[in-house]
């Protein structure tokens, strides 16, 4: 696989060359934090954040998406047949992917992608994408990604990778997909084996370093309704606004819900980001809902992405570690401390 | 707030102890900086876990919805309006709770404080008397707190609690020359399309995650007109015209109830400055009422009652 490295002026430059390849998004100064835009609305690129306040998720699977439109008009031939709506899956690039929000979409493939069940614009939208990451040199205190399967320098789901080297990116491909994106990039020099040498000391430098902090390794042996029925619920729910930002800010949440609005006789089918944490979210149309109390609902958070996950498909949680929940619950309820409680569990204790 | 936090203890501890109250609601320091998580201790020998400092800005009213304890909670002056409202309102017995009240300088502006060390990582952040020691990775920054706080705190004039049981000190003097509503007067000047303009930058960036409206005492409606689903009041996409829909109708929905207490701005996770939406109806409550929310357990709220000499100019 090809690696090249660039000044960082250099670099900047040849991302601006790549329109007539890819659609570009990278993440954008927006107020007091980044997010991912198109670089059509860059005034200034910096490769300097944390991470972004929203993850990339929303590039693939967006927060409202329409599936299908139709007419209502009885005049129509074809009233009350739903038509798909057109959808942008021209290749894109997104590019200074954090390590952690790469390895959530592998997580996220087991729902969207798998033998039973293939979600057709969640495939398309990530086959079209190219996810061209930047290791963390220096991750924050609320960041656990080592703890949960991945790591600051984790290639996982990612088709090239950037390393900040000081004053150059390395950039190095890691799939086909991104040895296409770098054959793309006009300038950069071939990596040396020094340059080689230097990124692959630094990523095992900062990887050492960080530490693992979050236990997860007795979840799957603890049995179900133990943890179901553990007495620690109503504590950890207790602050719980039952907002969604937990769910909205995760690049591994993928609930969603499915609406029809409609104008006079035209409609459309939309799917919109859910949250469990949302009286609405298992309200059946019998009118019973098995949720109907807070805890209740803050339970299967936890739950799902820290025990039904780790059971259903035996490889580790539905977390990625970016610490995004951590860093903005509005009250504080921080997965590590939950993850801990669960994973320290007692039954009968 | 050393003092204020062993004052809490020792007042929590004694009212489980003997009592008084079955639950007390307060909060325990956090696990990030410049984030407390609200608590309830059931336990006297829990008590060591509470906490205060510049951090506890929600509102503990919020709780108090639909419980049936006896209760015992902290109240900074805004929230002891709340707690008011919520007893003016029928969600609350006054005798099922035993109000500690706090006297209170203002809280924290995170954000500000984060904008201010150029949105580098903060490692910690210390309340030491009247400054805000706050350190990270390359750097440590002293902040004075009076600098530094939230928008609604700098113009508070309400410090301290009006209803309560107990004091945890003495009270501290209420903020003089304050100007509340000098924002409101920049957008009431704006012609009719500026407005518009204005308050759709201000939710450009809403997620519709609800962090503002649960977050908010007033906001105790079992079912929220946004979540009803039989009938749909409102499309529950991202689009732009029912974000502002639902912003409006919260907003209205808290005229003449808003305490300012800044809660539903300080939990937003994309930073909306949530105050532009109520401050105007608390301003106009209080010019053409002589109404502040929440001061009075012996006077209904003007949208409460009906009195033939109310204001009616608006009625041509």
């Amino acid at each position: 696989m090809a690696n090249k490295v660039f000044s960082k002026d250099a670099w900047l430059e040849a991302l601006g060359g790549l329109k007539e390849h890819y659609r570009v998004f990278l993440p954008l100064k927006d107020g007091d934090f980044f997010t991912y835009k198109p670089i059509e609305e860059a005034k200034k690129i910096h490769f300097d954040y944390d991470n972004t306040r929203l993850s990339p998720k929303g590039l693939i699977f967006p927060q409202s998406e329409r599936m299908f439109e139709f007419s209502l008009d009885t005049q129509d031939p074809e009233a009350n047949i739903l038509k798909e709506a057109p959808k942008d899956d021209s290749p894109r690039a997104i590019v200074g992917v954090r390590p952690c929000d790469a390895h959530a979409v592998g997580l996220v493939r087991r729902n969207f992608d798998n033998p039973e069940y293939r979600d057709p614009w969640w495939v398309k939208h990530v086959e079209a994408a190219t996810y061209v990451g930047l290791g963390c040199n220096a991750p924050c205190a609320t960041c656990f990604c080592k703890s949960v399967g991945g790591g600051p320098f984790n290639e996982e789901g990612l088709d090239a990778m950037m390393v900040d080297l000081g004053d150059r990116f390395l950039v190095r491909a890691l799939t086909e997909k991104g040895e296409e994106f770098l054959s793309r990039v006009q300038g950069g020099e071939a990596a040396d084996e020094e340059v080689l040498k230097e990124a692959r000391e630094l990523a095992q430098k900062v990887t050492d370093e960080m530490p693992d902090t979050v236990p997860t390794g007795r979840l799957k042996d603890l049995p179900v309704m133990a943890l179901f029925e553990a007495p620690f619920w109503e504590e950890v729910a207790f602050a719980c606004l039952n907002c969604g930002t937990c769910n909205y800010l995760c690049p591994t949440c993928w609930c969603f819900d499915i609406q029809d609005e409609v104008y006079k006789t035209e409609g459309i089918r939309l799917r919109n980001w859910d949250s469990c944490m949302f009286p609405l979210f298992t309200l059946h149309g019998s009118g019973h809902n098995p949720r109907d109390q807070k805890f209740q609902r803050v339970r299967q958070r936890f739950m799902h992405k820290l025990k039904y996950y780790v059971d259903k498909y035996g490889d580790g949680v539905q977390c990625s570690g970016c610490g995004r929940c951590v860093q903005f619950c509005p009250v504080n309820i921080d997965i590590r401390r939950v993850c801990g409680l669960m994973d320290a569990y007692e039954p009968g204790a | 707030m050393i003092q204020y936090t062993d004052k809490i203890r020792e007042i929590a501890g004694r009212l489980l102890k003997d009592g008084t109250v079955e639950v007390f609601i307060g909060y325990r320091k956090g696990t990030v900086p410049m984030m407390n998580e609200p608590v309830l201790i059931r336990d006297p020998d829990q008590v060591d876990t509470l906490h205060w400092d510049v951090n506890c800005g929600l509102n503990l009213c919020n709780y108090l919805t639909r419980r049936t304890e006896k209760i015992g909670i902290l109240a900074t002056g805004c929230n002891s309006r709340n707690i008011v409202t919520h007893i003016i309102e029928n969600q609350i017995k006054r005798e099922q709770l035993y109000i500690v009240g706090i006297p209170c300088t203002g809280m924290v502006d995170h954000r500000a404080v984060k904008r201010a060390v150029g949105g580098k990582e903060i490692l910690s952040a210390e309340q030491q008397g009247e400054k805000l020691i706050v350190k990270g990775a390359d750097f440590e920054k002293t902040f004075e707190i009076k600098e530094i706080l939230q928008s609604n705190c700098a113009v508070c004039r309400h410090r301290n609690p009006v209803e309560v049981d107990e004091m945890v000190a003495d009270p501290v003097p209420e903020q003089e020359g304050v100007e509340p509503y000098k924002d409101v007067e920049s957008v009431e000047g704006m012609e009719p399309r500026k407005k518009w303009e204005f308050f759709t930058r201000l939710i450009s960036r809403c997620l519709r995650c609800y962090a503002c409206r649960n977050a908010c005492p007033l906001c105790y409606c079992p079912t929220c007109f946004v979540d009803e689903s039989r009938p749909q009041w409102v499309g529950k996409s991202n689009d732009p015209t029912d974000t502002m829909t639902f912003h409006f109708l919260r907003a209205y929905h808290c005229a003449g109830r808003c305490t300012d207490c800044g809660a539903c701005e300080r939990v937003c996770p994309v930073g909306i400055s949530m105050r532009q939406f109520t401050k105007k109806l608390n301003k106009d409550a209080e010019e053409l009422f002589s109404w502040e929310a929440g001061l009075t357990m012996e006077q209904r709220p003007p949208l409460d009652v009906y009195r033939p000499d109310d204001y009616n100019d608006f009625i041509k």
